[in-house]
């Protein structure tokens, strides 16, 4: 008997690689729950989607993204940020608590929470912040945060300089069983860099952060978590220095796990000055400004080169890194419309991380094995639930198993499209991918048994 | 974009002094000379010697530009560059505005872009600026129809400053193929030695960089996980200055910023003078027709000895006249290619 409320995915192909699950069939979902999946269990239901052709797979699940609500509406409000989410194909996103105020208190959290009831289109567990302030000078009630429902700790945007400040960090949050998500920068190396310290830091005249600001970062904090016996988690990975150090910490058993970006994943530092493409189509040949310095591709950690893209879907591949997470980090037009050296850093990235992704599973212009198209899906599923523990507040988060949230990802793998910001959800328009060709489009977005989003 | 009315008009007036040749030139902006061919490098020389010639005149000025506004953008405070641009523009005919940042919209909040196309507003044909920031002038040149000259952005480029110094060595030495020239100092933050390897490497000069390792850039070769160096055409890296002048036609020394040791990239300047000073006894190991340049302001008695600095081989006093005719050859071609 068909349920009014229920939807059938029929005819996809199934990846839940969590559970290990590949197969062409059906998934339905009943009140907000999956109910079934396997060949032909959705034979009727209120609302049917045919996937013939089409990948079907838990929602995505994002760990690291930035709504700016409250504090920076302007960028993002938590109703554009998980609009964005949906059409990117993510169900549940983890905010970050860098906004203003920062998420340091109880009331900061339940803001978070009470929001996204109201306007938020798919699922928000809110980050709490680390220190009171994000100042890194004194510890945050991560008790009272943790109560409210802050499911992880992080500064992110600003590292814990303080070698003892994120040590009692991590001991402290351990009580409540959850994980430090660090930012992992030695400032006195990064000061003041713009992008990433190599050629073409140089051959464009900017400051350069080395990769050893992030390894030395990186370093210390798996010294500190393997000292204090807690978990830490590290933050968008970006160099191959960083991806060896968490392999060997994994290796010896310490609690670490780690997330990269789509953008660390796909682009290098090379981004940052060939965009030219649009502006020579526009200036023509006598008036072409040649090189090009794109605000768009600033983003901190930097773009990096070739070899370390490489280390890092070397180490997502197997296993080294947990999740891929977007960094999410929309930005409005007048805070990358200026001097590269002034701009903000990061991308908007909700809406082109699925396709960038994707990339990943063809032979890459920077020489790695192509990535399994079900590694990759567990990796933004199953992967990042596992890295943060989020199961233990969202049972079967990140699955298609019975019981487990209706949420579900359908995707076209082979359909192309051209990355046209203005057409974005979010308010962020800042992306280096602008007019690029991407090869895998969201078909269909459902979120508790909701249709959020349909292509 | 709307192409105002007066462009047309100042590009009709725009006559070549006195026995130039015209050269074609499709050039809209310089920003650096990356991008620039050894025949407009050539081109630009070969104007540069009419626009000295009107110079050397009596009443040192010619009606070419007239009805043309040259607008100077400084970010940055400089003497020597903005006259130079001044005095070029004013030799050739065109009007001048001045735009000083401090004295401008800018410390009102006023973007860079919405700056520029103030200018351009105005009735501004050629952008000249400078900023503190590398890139600065490829942000407006995306966001302007008028002609932009860099006049120096950030570490990243100064391509007149670069294109005088190629003309001053051509000047002397003639024809620049196959001549060494070792540009001595602070490499990582210099805009005035980016912008000459591209210039000098284009006409076949064999650029020695020479200065401590703390002030050369990082990746100028491989780096320590085999990315290969694409920043900027091969050039030869030293650390010794006694090796690296050996057999130079041409020494360049590089302003050198007091604040670099604060930074803690240098021990001191007494180490750095002792080390990387470019003095009679050093000099002798080069060429004995070596030229000895610097881009100015010099540091006296730090990059060069006073005796080296005023000496027989100085070119220094000349690089700042012939900075004045490049730049009106710049204008000109510019102007004309409009």
């Amino acid at each position: 008997m068909a349920n009014k409320d229920s939807v059938a995915i029929r005819g996809g192909r199934i990846l839940d690689p969590g559970r290990g699950v590949d197969l062409v069939g059906d998934v339905l979902i009943r009140e907000g729950r999956i109910a079934a999946v396997g060949p032909g269990v959705a034979a009727e239901a209120g609302r049917i989607i045919d996937a013939t052709g089409l990948i079907v797979c838990p929602g995505l699940v994002d760990i690291h993204c930035h709504l700016r609500d409250p504090g920076f509406e302007h960028k993002e409000t938590i109703e554009t940020g998980t609009r964005a989410a949906a059409r990117g194909g993510f169900t549940t996103v983890c905010c970050m608590p860098n906004t203003e105020p920062p998420i340091d208190s109880r009331a900061g959290v339940e803001y978070i929470l009470r929001t996204a009831a109201a306007q938020g289109v798919v699922r928000v567990l809110p980050i709490g912040c680390i220190t009171r302030g994000r100042q890194g000078k004194e510890l945050a009630e991560m008790g009272d945060l943790a109560e409210a429902g802050a499911v992880a700790f992080s500064d992110d945007g600003s590292p814990v300089a303080d070698g003892a400040l994120m040590r009692h960090a991590l001991e402290y949050a351990s009580a409540f069983a959850l994980p430090v998500i660090e930012h992992c920068e030695e400032l006195s190396l990064s000061h003041e860099g713009v992008m990433h310290e190599g050629w073409v830091a140089n051959r464009l005249g900017l400051r350069g952060i080395p990769a050893a600001a992030e390894e030395a970062a990186v370093a210390r904090n798996i010294a500190l978590a393997e000292f204090s016996g807690t978990h830490l988690h590290v933050a968008h990975v970006s160099t191959a220095g960083s991806v060896e150090f968490v392999r060997a910490a994994k290796k010896r058993g310490i609690q670490v796990t780690a997330e990269v970006t789509p953008h660390h994943l796909a682009l290098t530092d090379e981004a940052v000055m060939l965009a030219a493409s649009v502006l020579s189509e526009v200036e023509g040949a006598d008036g072409s400004v040649g090189l090009y310095y794109d605000t768009n591709a600033k983003v901190n950690p930097p773009l990096r080169p070739a070899t370390d893209v490489q280390a890092c879907i070397a180490g997502l591949a197997d296993g080294t890194i947990d999740a891929i997470a977007t960094d999410h980090a929309p930005h409005a037009i007048e805070d990358k419309l200026c001097e590269f050296d002034l701009a903000a850093f990061g991308i908007s990235g909700l809406e082109t991380a699925l396709a960038l992704c994707l990339t990943l599973t063809e032979v890459g212009a920077h020489g790695h094995a192509p990535v399994q198209l079900p590694v990759l899906i567990e990796r933004l599923t199953a992967g990042p639930v596992r890295a943060l523990g989020l199961a233990r507040f969202v049972p079967g988060l990140g699955s298609l198993a019975e019981g487990a949230p209706g949420d579900v990802l359908v995707f076209d793998p082979d359909a192309e499209w051209v990355v046209e910001p203005e057409r974005f959800a979010s308010k962020g328009k800042n992306t280096p991918l602008a007019g690029r060709t991407l090869r895998g489009r969201v078909v269909a977005t459902v979120y508790g048994g909701k249709v959020v989003y349909q292509a | 974009m709307v192409q105002r009315a007066t462009r047309g008009k100042a590009a009709e007036e725009v006559r070549p002094p006195e026995g130039v040749d015209i050269p074609t030139w499709e050039r809209r902006h310089v920003l650096d000379l990356d991008d620039f061919s050894r025949r407009e490098m050539e081109q630009v020389m070969e104007t540069a010697d009419a626009m000295k010639e009107v110079l050397g005149r009596e009443i040192r000025r010619v009606p070419t530009l007239r009805g043309t506004i040259v607008a100077t953008l400084f970010y940055e405070t400089s003497t020597r560059t903005r006259s130079s641009f001044e005095l070029a523009a004013k030799a050739l005919g065109a009007d001048v505005v001045s735009v000083a940042a401090g004295a401008s919209s800018v410390q009102k909040g006023e973007s860079l872009v919405d700056s520029a196309r103030t200018l351009q507003a105005i009735g501004a044909d050629i952008l000249v600026m400078r900023h503190r920031h590398s890139g600065a002038p490829y942000l407006v040149a995306g966001h302007v129809d008028i002609s932009v000259i860099n006049a120096g952005d950030g570490w990243h480029a100064h391509p007149t400053q670069a294109l005088l110094d190629a003309y001053t060595i051509q000047q002397h030495l003639g024809d620049l193929r196959g001549k060494k020239v070792v540009i001595v100092g602070d490499i990582l933050h210099s805009r005035v030695a980016r912008s000459n390897i591209w210039g000098l490497t284009t006409m076949g000069v064999q650029v020695v960089l020479c200065g401590p390792p703390t002030l050369l850039p990082w990746g100028l070769r491989t780096d320590h996980r085999g990315n290969e160096n694409r920043a900027l055409p091969p050039v030869e890296v030293d650390t010794n200055l006694e090796r690296a002048i050996e057999g130079a036609d041409v020494v360049m020394a590089l302003r050198l910023q007091l604040e670099r040791q604060q930074a803690g990239l240098l021990p001191s300047l007494r180490e750095y003078m002792r080390l990387y000073r470019v003095d009679e006894e050093r000099l002798a190991r080069a060429k004995p027709s070596v030229l000895v340049m610097h881009p100015g302001p010099v540091n006296e008695g730090i990059e060069l000895s006073p005796a080296v600095a005023h000496g027989a081989r100085s070119v220094i006093e000349e690089q700042v006249t012939n900075g004045v005719a490049v730049r009106m050859a710049l204008l000109y071609l510019l102007a004309k290619g409009r």
